[in-house]
């Protein structure tokens, strides 16, 4: 049985070391590999929750209002981003449509979500244990979750077209923009630490294990 | 910070990779579940090497399709004009706009191949037990985690280039089968970035240490 304390694992090499207690707006590096270890927000539950929140709105609103419309030689048309992912899907391409939809919507809603159920349950001590398991949800859908590729990739589709009709940018691309900003701020200001300092532990454990 | 010479590993030890809580297993071979959030324990990340590499090949695989079949068919008044990814950076090059050029060529050709170049070096390297600039390897690793969702930049190009440019019979714009490929290439370099373990590179030293 060990007790942890403030003893930690460097996640990319491995090295045991002891964490000093930080104060907010500390780093803690890992001597060897120089990988960042913790940092210590001065509100490491309330502002993201805020956050997560104006997100969740963002979210809606970028995923329905229309992205860019184009008119040519009376021809009016637009595009949102679930729009974008069901063309792709008629056209033939399935598969692309699919990744595309994962990375557009899908992972970035999960991770919206999942973060959403895990700030809201973690605010009244001791935090269930099932929150766990979401937060391991929420981390693996972040890689996934490509807001700012897309804002970059429908700035260029937008100058792409432009040379052909005339374009307008709508809400939607100002939302995905609003969301680029928002996800970083939760990434900065969020500490999963103060998570799991707050989870009541799960019986079954590798101490169980014979 | 105060630092042990040891690894975790070394001392019996395993980190959980979803909360960082150290364990001391019964069983070093079979750790079992996390105490604390219940994941699964492993002191090093499950055929971390074979899975990298069966990606890195898969992927590299993919790589050629991607960039020798059209990723955009574009059809203006009965004539279909097929682009490649480099055929599409060569046209935004052509129509003046260089830094966008730039930005797609470097995004959909130079960061994939890139990626296949780093982690097949990453592997390679830690095969051979190599010692040296474990730093820099790391940042290196680093390096690939980060601007591999960058690649993606082309696929949400040609989404909305598609979503949005239907003006028949006038101009209309279909995806071409190099679309799927250049995906699969950032999906399968993407999992391959996950899947390899970055505690391997350190392993060697930490073996070489110990045994003399």
């Amino acid at each position: 049985m060990t007790d942890p304390g403030e003893t930690v694992a460097c996640p990319e090499c491995d090295l045991l070391q002891h964490l000093p207690e930080l104060a907010p707006g500390d780093k803690a590096r890992c001597p060897r590999c120089g990988n960042t270890l913790a940092s210590q927000a001065s509100e490491p539950i309330d502002v993201p929750l805020a956050l997560t929140l104006a997100a969740a709105v963002v979210f809606i609103i970028a995923n329905t209002a229309s992205l860019m419309g184009l008119s040519a030689v009376g021809h009016h048309a637009s595009t949102t981003i679930p729009g974008g992912a069901l063309e792709m899907w008629l056209q033939g391409e399935m598969l692309t449509a699919v990744v595309v939809a994962f990375c557009a919507i899908i992972a970035p809603g999960g991770y919206i979500l999942f973060m959403l159920t895990v700030l809201l349950a973690v605010r009244r001590p001791p935090a269930p244990h099932w929150i766990g398991e979401l937060l391991r949800w929420a981390d693996s859908m972040q890689p996934w979750s490509m807001s700012e590729v897309m804002i970059l990739g429908i700035l260029v589709a937008l100058i792409k077209i432009a040379e052909l009709a005339t374009v307008v940018p709508g809400i939607g691309m100002y939302a995905v923009g609003g969301l680029v900003v928002l996800f970083t701020a939760i990434m900065i200001t969020f500490d999963p630490r103060e998570v799991w300092k707050r989870v009541e532990w799960t019986d079954y454990g590798a101490e169980a294990v014979r | 910070m105060t630092a042990t010479a040891l690894t975790a590993a070394q001392a019996g030890l395993v980190s959980c990779e979803t909360c960082a809580l150290l364990s001391r297993p019964a069983d070093a071979a079979e750790p079992g579940h996390c105490r604390r959030c219940g994941a699964k324990l492993e002191s090093r990340r499950h055929h971390s090497i074979q899975y990298t590499w069966a990606l890195v090949v898969a992927a590299a695989i993919c790589y050629i399709p991607a960039n020798v079949l059209p990723v955009l068919n574009t059809t203006t008044l009965g004539s279909t004009d097929s682009d490649t990814i480099m055929g599409g950076v060569a046209l935004l090059y052509t129509t003046g706009s260089w830094p966008l050029a730039l930005i797609v060529l470097v995004a959909s050709v130079m960061v994939p191949l890139g990626k296949l170049i780093a982690l097949s070096y990453l592997l390679i390297s830690v095969q051979r037990g190599s010692i040296q600039s474990n730093r820099e390897r790391t940042r290196l690793y680093r390096l690939v985690e980060f601007i591999g969702r960058w690649s993606m930049l082309d696929v949400f190009v040609d989404t909305f280039t598609v979503a949005l440019i239907q003006l028949q019979p006038l101009m209309s714009v279909e995806p071409g089968p190099g679309v799927l490929f250049f995906a699969a290439v950032v999906v399968l370099t993407m999992i391959a970035a996950e899947s390899f373990d970055p505690r391997l590179i350190w392993d060697s030293s930490a073996r070489g240490r110990h045994h003399v």
